[in-house]
């Protein structure tokens, strides 16, 4: 379990969380919503440990923890809003890359990548380079590059907003399968009726202030 | 006709200088701009860190803000003064080198701000160190980006090359112009002309190719 209290963040002189508290309980899905400007993404930000928070407490597992370690220590995936995957790369070698970097063999990493992959319906595009992908394959992509590092936290940021409307039930879908994989999951999103479909608990951040979990 | 064949040798010896010149210069040139672009890159904040990055906005600003000729003759004939002595080709190949690793670096400066914040963010959440994130994600990106930059500059340093002549070496356009001044005709030089029209071709066709090769993904 992952738990942040009392996180509070300004950027400059307007207060964008204001000791926001977080649970994320194992094997679920956290929804974080609330409207825009609210600070969801910033939250998300900060638990990934790309913005560091002005204040707070990060726990993990009763012990605590900072994100940089939480991330040096593989814990946390992140799935961006704009997928970032490397367009330099083929879909297979965005899988493999850190694996193999951090010490996994090319065998290993590419057996691990191609059942990813199979598991996405993405074995034909293991060979492709990211622009030649629609927006849901690359998103699937995304996932898979996140999940190539095992992490314990995956988390998702407006992962519909890139994609087409009709592609928000396939989105829910998948997410609600990685989470049978027993993946916790946080997923930030401005959309109430996605946010329903996947999250076992849901924290409403409201524009300039605190929220509950 | 007799005549071209004649001072072909000439002009051709004066090839072998000018190409000389170019490729060395790219050899070193290349790798050194990627370096200070990256060493530009930092923004560490203690003063060593601070000192570097102020060392190299200098060397840049050195060898942009002043003519190539004039550095060629400071290096060749200045140096020498403060005891360091280079011979003609050594003063040569030192003062392209740095004076187009001070381009490069600009022009990679440029490809690394062409790359989106995202991937470097991709990259520190997947655990990459810094050095794996530039050696197997950005700088594969941003050579693809300064391509075209990257091609009039070496197209450039062909022409920059004619410099050589300040300090006494013999390239292609010295070579025309000693034949010129000896028959009395302007001959030499159209052949030069068309020598250098050559290299910036096959030039511009290998530009075109490495573009190719880069355009497996967008």
């Amino acid at each position: 379990m992952l738990e942040l209290k009392n996180i509070t963040k300004k950027f400059g002189d307007q207060t964008v969380l204001a000791g926001v508290d977080v649970t994320i309980a194992d094997q679920k899905t956290l929804a974080i919503v609330g409207p825009s400007g609210a600070g969801k993404t910033t939250l998300l930000r900060i638990i990934a440990g790309l913005t560091p928070a002005d204040s707070g407490e990060m726990i993990w597992n009763g012990k605590a923890t900072t994100a940089a370690k939480m991330r040096q220590a593989g814990l946390i995936g992140v799935v961006f809003q704009g997928f970032e995957l490397f367009p330099n790369l083929t879909v297979r070698r965005n899988l493999t890359l850190a694996p193999t970097l951090q010490g996994a063999t090319q065998a290993a990493a590419t057996a691990q990548a191609d059942q990813l992959l199979a598991e996405l319906d993405l074995s034909a595009q293991a060979d492709a380079y990211p622009f030649s992908l629609s927006g849901g394959q690359k998103q699937r992509v995304a996932i898979a590059r996140a999940l190539a590092l095992k992490p314990q936290i995956l988390l998702y940021d407006e992962p519909t907003s890139a994609l087409d409307p009709n592609l928000r039930q396939s989105v829910a879908d998948l997410i609600n399968s990685v989470k049978a994989q027993g993946m916790t999951q946080v997923v930030v999103t401005h959309d109430m009726d996605f946010a329903q479909a996947v999250a076992d608990e849901t924290l409403t951040v409201a524009k300039l202030g605190g929220g509950e979990a | 006709m007799d005549y071209v064949i004649s001072i072909l040798p000439a002009l051709l010896s004066g090839v072998q200088m000018t190409l000389a010149v170019f490729a060395i210069t790219l050899l070193g040139a290349i790798p050194l701009g990627m370096i200070v672009a990256v060493g530009l890159l930092y923004r560490g904040k203690n003063p060593l860190a601070v000192a570097g990055k102020g060392l190299l906005d200098g060397y840049i600003w050195l060898f942009r803000g002043t003519p190539l000729l004039l550095q060629l003759i400071f290096v060749f004939y200045g140096l020498p003064l403060v005891h360091i002595v280079f011979d003609r080709f050594s003063a040569v190949i030192f003062t392209f080198i740095l004076n187009y690793a001070a381009y490069f670096a600009e022009i990679y400066r440029g490809g690394f701000g062409a790359i989106e914040e995202g991937q470097f963010e991709a990259a520190s959440v997947l655990n990459l160190t810094r050095w794996q994130t530039l050696r197997y994600v950005v700088i594969p990106q941003v050579l693809k980006v300064v391509l075209p930059s990257m091609g009039n500059e070496v197209i450039n340093l062909v022409k920059d090359s004619s410099l050589v002549y300040v300090i006494g070496l013999g390239d292609l356009l010295r070579a025309g112009e000693v034949a010129t001044a000896r028959d009395v005709t302007l001959v030499p030089l159209v052949l030069v002309a068309l020598l250098y029209l050559i290299m910036t071709l096959v030039l511009t066709l290998l530009q075109r190719r490495v573009e190719k090769a880069f355009s497996y993904y967008k």
